[in-house]
């Protein structure tokens, strides 16, 4: 049973079909890559599978529950949680209160009143050992917004990684970090998440980083996949060379 | 590691409790440092200091901008007059019991529809539906005396322990400004902790990024609505006792030019801080009562403090104070 598949999912933004009649598959414990060109429909996908957007026919399934309908909230107690492209974070608390929001709301400890958060031991101590996970725990009392562009990457993963979700959607955790911060990123992500058997999904443009850190690779083209292989698969299939890693004929 | 960094985090309330107690302690002498017309002042701006912090729980803390906030204000004032007039309680403490239930039911309506929205259209919503009271206590006069308002006599202490009215007129203000006072540390108290709480967190991290409040599992419209309760709350709790010292409610309270006079108290002191809303408050109640005693263009010497406000101080008074504080440190 893979842990989440697509039956003809489809959504259209007017004339532009975003995600045209998609079959994807996820399997458990899996690191895999969705790539393609601008516009192809990869961020479009993971934000029908997180909830973000409603898609206009077909349907999702998660361990084979239909989860079509379920709101964000209910996805996230199932198991899915997501970083975003530009980077999404609680920009006045620090790195510390972003994930350990994610801790309290994990707990269900969100809706107390008259608790001090900070106070909150093992929370507090879970948060140090996320942010040591993800090389940020001298950070740990910097508001967000005072942090790199490489530590924001990697704390919006941090975020998403505290909620202990069975699925994680990283979309482009690499971008807008240097190409020198680039392998020490992807070097951290990847090793949490294996280490935590989490099952990741990475959209990602660097090709580099993708043939070195994925077990499969899902092509998109048009809203549609074009190819769905291993790294080896990709490498030698003619029409992604031609639609996207560029050959003389392409360009 | 972890182990300095969690001591290094972890908020020590009675030591905090110790820093803050010579205010405390000042504030509990002043009726006698100073005369029954000063204490009244002071228990007037402790009052609003009351309705600010409320309010700032939303701004704040939350990022929504109410300019409806006269709307939980006012029902706690009219809420305590009604029950002079129809049911003819004297007591303080059933004032506060029922002026904070009917606050609770209309600010829970309230904000059922007001946070289904958010930044301007959540301002204008809560506007709205303030004028919405102030003209139903305009209109109908048989019911709230309209523009000659309600008239609230000074109510029994401590479940009749305390009978107000045969107390003089300074005995009278010092008895009602302790009064005051309780609630006063109640609130901040209260308050204090509330936005400590992770339930404080989670509003602040609606007010940073709703979108990723949303999936790390926040349900944000829910807790929208409940700092939007809470807020109306205390807000509400400052009506309620508010409206015997004046001795009277009228639908000024109720209009929106009332709100705007508590979004200035918060601007004021300082929204981006706890104490900004109290210290704002206290500062403008003095600024406003010696604007009124000392010329007829008192509008505009307040006019003329929002202008400078808005133009050099953005942090309000707490970050002027604070950039003060940095400086004398560098300088010694």
């Amino acid at each position: 049973m893979s842990l989440l598949r697509t039956e003809q999912l489809q959504k259209h933004f007017g004339e532009t079909r975003a995600v045209d009649n998609v079959n994807f598959v996820v399997e458990q414990g899996e690191v895999l890559s969705l790539i393609g060109s601008n516009g192809a429909g990869k961020t479009t996908l993971v934000n029908l599978i997180s909830g973000l957007l409603s898609p206009d026919s077909g349907k999702i399934f998660l361990q084979e529950q239909d989860i079509t309908s379920t709101g964000v909230y209910d996805r996230i107690k199932a198991g899915i949680a997501r970083s975003f492209q530009i980077v999404n974070l609680f920009d006045q608390l620090t790195a510390l209160d972003n994930v350990a929001l994610t801790i309290f709301s994990r707990q269900g400890k969100t809706q107390r009143l008259t608790a001090l958060a900070a106070n909150d031991r093992a929370v507090t101590d879970e948060a140090l050992t996320v942010l040591d996970a993800f090389g940020l725990q001298d950070r740990w009392n910097i508001p967000a917004i005072g942090l790199a562009q490489g530590e924001r990457k990697l704390l919006d993963v941090a975020v998403a990684y505290a909620l202990r979700p069975h699925l994680l959607f990283l979309d482009e955790p690499t971008s807008g970090v240097s190409t020198r911060d680039k392998g020490r990123v992807m070097d951290t992500i990847t090793s949490v998440v294996r280490s935590g058997h989490i099952t990741a999904v990475i959209i990602e443009h660097d090709m580099d980083v993708v043939f070195t850190y994925s077990d499969r690779i899902v092509v998109m083209h048009e809203g549609a996949i074009l190819a769905d292989g291993t790294p080896a698969d990709i490498r030698a299939n003619a029409a992604v060379a031609t639609t996207l890693l560029g050959t003389p004929t392409a360009e | 590691m972890n182990s300095a960094n969690i001591a290094a985090r972890s908020l020590k309330p009675l030591r905090l409790l110790l820093a803050v107690s010579p205010i405390a302690v000042l504030l509990l002498c002043i009726p006698y440092l100073t005369n029954p017309y000063q204490t009244l002042i002071l228990a007037y701006g402790l009052i609003m200091a009351i309705a600010a912090l409320g309010f700032n729980l939303l701004l704040g803390y939350t990022g929504l901008l109410s300019f409806g906030h006269s709307a939980y204000f006012g029902v706690g004032a009219y809420a305590v007059a009604f029950m002079v007039k129809y049911l003819h309680v004297r007591s303080m403490e059933l004032f506060v019991l029922g002026g904070l239930l009917a606050t609770v039911l209309l600010t829970a309506l309230f904000g059922i529809i007001c946070v289904r929205y958010t930044r301007i259209f959540f301002s204008i919503l809560t506007m709205a539906l303030s004028q919405v009271l102030w003209s139903l206590a305009y209109k109908f006069f048989w019911v709230t005396g309209g523009t000659d308002g309600l008239r609230v006599p000074t109510p029994s202490l401590l479940a009749g322990m305390v009978d107000a009215t045969k107390l003089s007129y300074g005995g009278k203000v010092v008895t009602y400004y302790y009064y005051v006072l309780f609630f006063f540390f109640l609130s901040v108290g209260l308050m204090w902790i509330i936005v400590h709480s992770p339930f404080g967190t989670a509003l602040q991290a609606i007010r940073d990024n709703e979108t990723r409040a949303a999936f790390v599992g926040v349900r944000v419209q829910r807790f929208r609505w409940l700092a939007f309760l809470v807020s109306g709350i205390f807000t509400g709790l400052a009506g309620i006792l508010w409206v015997p010292l004046n001795g009277l409610t009228t639908p000024d309270i109720l209009v929106w030019t009332f709100s705007g006079r508590i979004v200035f108290f918060t601007v004021l002191g300082g929204f981006r801080s706890f104490v900004g809303p109290i210290l704002g408050a206290v500062v403008f109640n003095y600024l406003e009562t010696y604007a009124i005693s000392a010329t007829v263009y008192w509008q505009f010497v307040l006019g003329a403090v929002l202008v400078v406000l808005v133009l050099v101080m953005p942090t309000g008074l707490v970050g002027l104070l604070s950039r003060l504080a940095y400086a004398v440190r560098r300088a010694t």
